[in-house]
C-alpha cells in the first residue's frame, strides 16, 4: 500500500529541470557580471573617479534598481524564472531588505519595517562579519599580515 | 576581454549556487550566506583581489564580494590601527551597501504599495 502511494507521489511531483535551471543562472549571472563591469567603466570615463568610487558607485546603482523593480512588483517573477542567477549577486540582498520591509510595513514604521527589515539579509552581514573576523585573527596569528 | 571573464566568472558563481540549490534542502540564505562565508576565506590569502583583477567587475557584483570588502576592510585597519583597529574597519568598505540597501528600502516601503 505505501509503495505504491509512493509511487503515485512520486509520479505526479514536479520534476525540477536542474540542468535548465543551471543554464539559466549561468547566463543571467554572466549578464549581471557584464553590468557591473559595464557600470564599472561608465563611472570612471564620465565622472572620471577612482577604480575604487566607481565600484562603489555600481553597488549603489544596482540596489536601487533592485530595490525599485521590487518595490513596482515584477522583480519577484525575475527571480522566480533565473533564481541563483538574481540571488547570488548583490541584487539579492537588496531584494532581501526591500521584500521584508514591505511585507511588514502594515504592523508600523517601528515594530514592523524597523524590527523585520533586515529579517533576511541580516544573515548575510552578520555571517559577513564573524567570518572576516575568524579569518583576519587567523591571518595576524599566522603572521601574514 | 575582461568582459568576457566577467561573464564567466559571474555565470560560474551563479551557476554553482544554482546546483546546490536544486540538490540539497537550503533556502536561498543558506545559499548567500555560505558564498558571503566564502568571499571572506578567499580573502585571507589574497587569492580573491587575483580574481577581481582577472574578471574585473564580474568579480565585484556576485555576493562573495561582500565578504571579499569584510575582510579587506578588516585587515586593512588592523595594518592602521591594531586590534581597534580591526574593529574600526571591518565594515569600512561594505557600508555604502548596507546603508544603501536600508536607505532605499525603507524610503521605497513609504512610498509603494505591496503586491502580490
Amino acid at each position: 500500500m505505501k509503495d505504491k502511494y509512493q509511487k503515485i507521489v512520486d509520479k505526479y511531483t514536479p520534476k525540477e529541470a536542474v540542468f535548465y535551471n543551471t543554464i539559466i543562472a549561468f547566463i543571467i549571472g554572466g549578464i549581471m557580471g557584464i553590468i557591473g563591469e559595464l557600470l564599472i567603466e561608465f563611472y570612471q570615463y564620465y565622472f572620471s573617479v577612482s577604480s575604487k568610487e566607481a565600484t562603489v558607485c555600481m553597488l549603489i546603482t544596482l540596489i536601487f534598481l533592485s530595490c525599485l523593480f521590487t518595490s513596482l512588483g515584477f522583480f519577484d517573477k525575475w527571480v522566480n524564472f533565473c533564481k541563483c542567477g538574481l540571488i547570488i549577486p548583490i541584487t539579492g540582498f537588496a531584494h532581501a531588505t526591500q521584500s521584508a520591509a514591505l511585507e511588514y510595513r502594515k504592523e508600523g514604521l517601528v515594530t514592523g519595517i524597523g524590527a523585520n527589515m533586515l529579517k533576511l539579509s541580516g544573515a548575510v552581514i552578520i555571517y559577513g562579519i564573524i567570518g572576516s573576523f575568524v579569518f583576519s585573527l587567523i591571518r595576524m596569528l599566522v603572521g601574514l599580515v | 576581454m575582461v568582459y568576457l571573464n566577467a561573464f564567466l566568472f559571474c555565470g560560474l558563481v551563479c551557476a554553482i549556487g544554482q546546483i546546490i540549490l536544486d540538490n540539497t534542502n537550503f533556502t536561498p540564505g543558506h545559499i548567500t550566506v555560505i558564498f558571503v562565508v566564502v568571499g571572506t576565506f578567499l580573502d585571507v590569502f589574497n587569492i580573491y583581489d587575483k580574481i577581481v583583477l582577472w574578471a574585473g567587475g564580474g568579480a565585484l557584483v556576485p555576493i562573495t564580494s561582500f565578504g571579499h570588502m569584510l575582510t579587506h576592510g578588516a585587515i586593512e585597519g588592523y595594518n592602521q590601527g591594531g586590534i581597534l583597529g580591526l574593529f574600526n574597519g571591518t565594515l569600512n568598505l561594505t557600508s555604502a551597501g548596507i546603508s544603501a540597501a536600508i536607505i532605499f528600502s525603507f524610503f521605497f516601503s513609504l512610498v509603494f504599495e505591496p503586491r502580490d
